[in-house]
């Protein structure tokens, strides 16, 4: 385990056009860790996970992700990525391939495992998410849950070292919400590290370590989910969690 | 008027022969050109200059030119330039593939763009390069999507070949030409002319039609 933190984000400034959607963030992450971030839409926190394996590009700031530099990376951002697994809110599976090979596309062309090592990883993989069964099915024929816990899958199959959720219940009906969440508990408790962007007060205080308040695109407090959640020092943060609560 | 059967019947073998002929010029011209296409459409989507400006002033002109004109230039010119003299089958060939790339780039830029950016975005988040991403991810996507259009492509291609008569490549025009020549009757050569025409694009847009339905259900 290294001693320092394993992401480190340090004064990062971004903008869309004039419309400026981070402002100088910084966070640490420490090995093992799960950070939550919550905040109104429009605060930045997707475009803040997105930074963290290059799906956008800061203008400013310094991104280090197990001690190596995000934003030099150059083709090497390649070899970052696959070290660090990301479940969109739209899952984004591959339409046309089989649950299997959704699994085992990226271990068989970017870990160059060969192809018996790959499906029996992916099996594994899908019988602690619950799918075993669905390895033939196409991603059409799965429910959104399904859909999100394949995903999961998907990434895990990478064997990152830190996880990425961009609000991964957000497009699923509510009736499904728990079984992605019970995924993620499972995963939280095995010890990966995760930074979760959520709407899910009742998750982001039950499993993160850590949560962060973003608002305007910047970081207006962080703490605990005790601290964070009973205490609020910010009134911006009070505002925020008396209208989600 | 009296419509002769007979001498349609007479010069079938050779309007044959001329069919055969467009078919193969059709075939390896939309082959040669979706090849060629793939690389301008990939041009075009370049973000760099030197790639992008030069595709896409191809397109302009072999979509704003009259093909008529551009057989002409690829016959008298262009074809003489690279092997010394002419060649009505290779100019024919040359000049419909170089036609249909720029068409078939615009339909592989529009396939390409029409899967979801959040596709690339899960293949980038898995570590797999650009190479990658459009070989296993992008392609198989978008050319499901472009069947249907590259079907209209080949279609179009096949009618337009029929320019080549031109040039005197002997495809199927060429012989209802010289059909008319020897009879000097209008009618026949013509009208078989076009029913031949019209079975091929016809069965073609079956086949199409029946590899679309196979394509979305696989």
């Amino acid at each position: 385990m290294t001693a320092g933190p394993i992401i480190e984000v340090k004064e990062v400034h971004k903008s869309f056009g004039a419309n400026t959607v981070l402002k100088d963030v910084s966070v640490q992450v420490a090995p093992g860790e799960v950070v939550v971030i919550i905040g109104p839409s429009g605060s930045g926190k997707s475009t803040l996970l997105r930074c963290l394996n290059g799906l956008e590009k800061p203008e400013s700031g310094q991104i280090r992700i197990e001690d190596r530099s995000l934003l030099d990376a150059g083709a090497a951002i390649t070899d970052i990525r696959s070290r660090m697994g990301m479940v969109f809110q739209q899952f984004n599976l591959f339409p046309h391939l089989s649950v299997l090979r959704n699994i085992t596309l990226a271990p068989i062309q970017v870990r160059k495992l060969d192809s018996a090592k790959a499906e029996k990883l992916a099996m594994s993989l899908l019988g602690k998410v619950g799918l075993k069964e669905k390895a033939e099915h196409y991603p059409a024929s799965l429910s959104g849950g399904q859909a999100q816990r394949v995903a999961i899958a998907r990434a895990l199959a990478m064997e990152p070292r830190i996880m990425l959720f961009d609000e991964p219940t957000s497009a699923l009906d509510p009736e499904m919400v728990g079984e992605v969440l019970a995924v993620m508990k499972e995963l939280a408790a095995e010890g990966m590290t995760m930074v979760i962007v959520t709407h899910e007060m009742g998750f982001a205080r039950e499993v993160g370590h850590r949560v962060l308040f973003m608002e305007q695109g910047m970081l207006v407090e962080e703490g605990t989910p005790q601290q964070l959640f009973d205490e609020p020092q910010q009134e911006r943060t009070r505002a925020f969690l008396s209208k989600v609560l | 008027m009296h419509f002769r059967f007979d001498i349609i019947v007479d010069y079938l073998p050779l309007l044959l022969k001329g069919a055969a002929l467009t078919i193969g010029i059709s075939a390896l011209a939309i082959v040669l050109g979706s090849i060629l296409g793939l690389v301008v459409s990939f041009g075009k989507m370049s973000s760099r200059w030197y790639f992008s400006w030069p595709t896409s002033g191809y397109i302009h002109f072999f979509r704003g030119t009259p093909l008529y004109v551009q057989i002409l230039i690829v016959h008298f010119g262009l074809v003489p330039a690279f092997i010394g003299h002419t060649d009505a089958i290779v100019a024919a060939i040359t000049a419909l593939m170089l036609n249909s790339a720029a068409y078939t780039a615009e339909i592989y830029r529009a396939g390409i763009q029409s899967v979801d950016k959040g596709q690339t975005e899960a293949a980038q988040s898995l570590g797999m390069t650009g190479t990658q991403t459009m070989r296993f991810i992008i392609l198989p996507q978008a050319v499901k999507r472009m069947i249907p259009a590259f079907g209209n492509e080949f279609v179009v291609l096949i009618k337009d070949s029929s320019l080549v008569a031109l040039i005197a490549a002997p495809e199927l025009m060429y012989w209802s030409n010289v059909m008319r020549g020897q009879y000097l009757r209008v009618w026949e050569p013509y009208l078989a002319a076009a029913f031949i025409y019209l079975i091929l694009t016809y069965s073609l847009s079956k086949l199409l039609g029946w590899m679309e339905k196979k394509g979305v259900a696989g």
